[in-house]
């Protein structure tokens, strides 16, 4: 069954991925089907928003007017304790390997995924 | 059998008052003339996509503007992988007898047809649309998240990155139609303001105006003859965020199957033309391509392994880094800047060896590859 969950793309707080029941695997972009074996229809679940960050950029130069008003802000790939990897803002200070978990900020007049160093 | 029998480039930086029509037409008219053909000789035509003035039939509209009737024309998309992605169409084309004469064209006034904020943000649509872009990154950003992760997993530091900046400013200096000519410093590099970390201004390439053309026939229109020997592709995924590992990406799995499809090794490469947008897709690229070992390539560019008289000339007309990026015409630079040096015409950059080279192009955040083996055979 996909259940119809609203995450942070559509103003709520929180984070979707899918899951595919015939293959196992999860996928964060949301389709109608399994990306990894075309099984229809993959399992809309939240994720508890814990992962690892993997990927880090320092973003000090934007391009558009609202998004100027931000910088630096610190631009993420995180690697979530469900398996799947997202792209999401976080503390200027983390490092690759912190373990991080979500919380949810204001930019550009959005809501996004905002992650902190989990203690 | 293919070979590039013609070539044409226009300085690149500011053509201010040309439009990318004007300015596809001027390389067009350049790679016809240096082909020894006349343009209703052109038969195929393949057009890169433009981000200043997007058309849906960017193709016709250029055979129009330039005045030719090909039987076979269309614009392509493959990002910075576009140059080559339409030499290795236009190869197989040529080969199926499908047309003579294949004209490859693009050009953009990117720096002076719009503002560096519209390049930065249509360049910045690469992005997922609703999981990435509004999240405010940048092209600079993507490739700043790869860096990040390479840096970290191979142990290269910003001073490494900064020595493939260093290097193509050092060759664009000898190129008059560069965009740069002021030589840097590992220090100049370093100091430059940031813009997304670990890049910095000199790590990325500049936006340009410029054009860039070549001819693709099935023998050799002239005395010299530079063949196709081999090309192959590979797209693993479009966004950063669904990229595979770094050990798994395109450029690796390109170049096998170039080798492969040319019969040839990396031992026998003699020149070579990499994409280079930012310091760490050269980087990155050289040591996925076999070029240097990982974590290697930095050293190799201290030794002067790539520099015009080293062992393997790298770019030696400055790259997207230091000759400049007009959008597809940017790679095609490098396409050009190989032939001459094949065909013995590079002047003062000329190096001692360009029998066999290999360039290599990569589209979105390192999402298309194209891999292709040029031989010189007379």
């Amino acid at each position: 069954m996909s259940e119809k969950l609203a995450d942070w793309t559509k103003g709520a707080e929180a984070i979707i991925y899918q899951h595919c029941a015939d293959c196992g695997a999860r996928q964060y972009f949301r389709r109608s089907f399994c990306a990894a074996c075309g099984a229809p229809e993959p399992e809309t679940k939240r994720a508890n928003g814990e992962g690892t960050v993997y990927a880090t950029s320092l973003v000090c130069r934007a391009a558009t007017p609202e998004t100027k008003a931000h910088v630096p802000y610190n631009i993420l790939l995180v690697d979530t304790s469900e398996g799947f990897r997202m792209m999401a803002h976080g503390e200027n200070d983390l490092a690759i390997g912190d373990k991080v978990f979500a919380r949810y900020k204001k930019f550009a007049g959005r809501l996004v995924p905002y992650f902190e160093k989990a203690r | 059998m293919s070979y590039i029998t013609g070539v044409g480039l226009t300085s690149y930086g500011k053509h201010e008052g040309s439009s990318s029509l004007d300015l596809m037409s001027k390389a067009a008219a350049q790679a016809i003339d240096d082909a020894g053909l006349t343009r209703s000789e052109i038969d195929g035509l393949l057009c890169g996509y433009n981000t200043v003035a997007p058309h849906i039939m960017l193709a016709t509209v250029f055979a129009e503007h330039f005045g030719i009737r090909p039987s076979y024309a269309h614009a392509v998309q493959v990002g910075g992988a576009t140059g080559l992605a339409m030499t290795m169409l236009a190869h197989h084309l040529v080969d199926a007898g499908v047309a003579r004469h294949v004209l490859v064209v693009s050009g953009e006034n990117r720096l002076t047809g719009q503002s560096r904020d519209a390049s930065i943000q249509a360049l910045a649509q690469v992005g997922h649309p609703d999981y990435e872009v509004s999240l405010g990154p940048t092209i600079p950003a993507y490739y700043g998240l790869v860096a990040s992760r390479y840096m970290h997993e191979y142990g290269v530091t910003q001073e490494d990155l900064a020595e493939f900046a260093v290097l193509m400013r050092a060759h664009a200096c000898t190129h008059p139609g560069a965009q740069f000519h002021e030589p840097i410093t590992v220090a100049d590099v370093m100091a430059s303001k940031p813009v997304a970390m670990p890049l910095k201004l000199l790590d990325c390439c500049p936006v340009s105006d410029g054009g860039a053309a070549f001819i693709i026939s099935p023998e050799p229109t002239g005395t010299a003859g530079i063949r196709v020997r081999g090309c192959a592709q590979a797209h693993t995924h479009q966004h950063v965020t669904a990229a595979p590992r770094l050990s798994e990406l395109g450029a690796e799995i390109s170049i096998t199957k170039a080798k492969t499809a040319s019969g040839l090794a990396i031992s026998d490469v003699r020149y070579a033309a990499v994409y280079d947008s930012f310091t760490i897709t050269l980087a990155m690229l050289l040591e996925d391509l076999g070029l240097a070992k990982r974590g290697e390539a930095a050293a190799r560019v201290r030794s002067g392994y790539f520099s015009r008289d080293g062992e393997v000339p790298l770019n030696t007309h400055g790259g997207l880094l230091s000759y400049g990026h007009c959008g597809v015409g940017g790679a095609m630079a490098h396409l050009v800047e190989t032939h001459l040096q094949m065909t013995g015409r590079a002047g003062n950059r000329q190096v001692r060896d360009a029998s066999i080279a290999l360039l290599h192009g990569d589209g979105g955040v390192l999402s298309s590859h194209v891999s292709m083996f040029l031989e010189r055979v007379r």
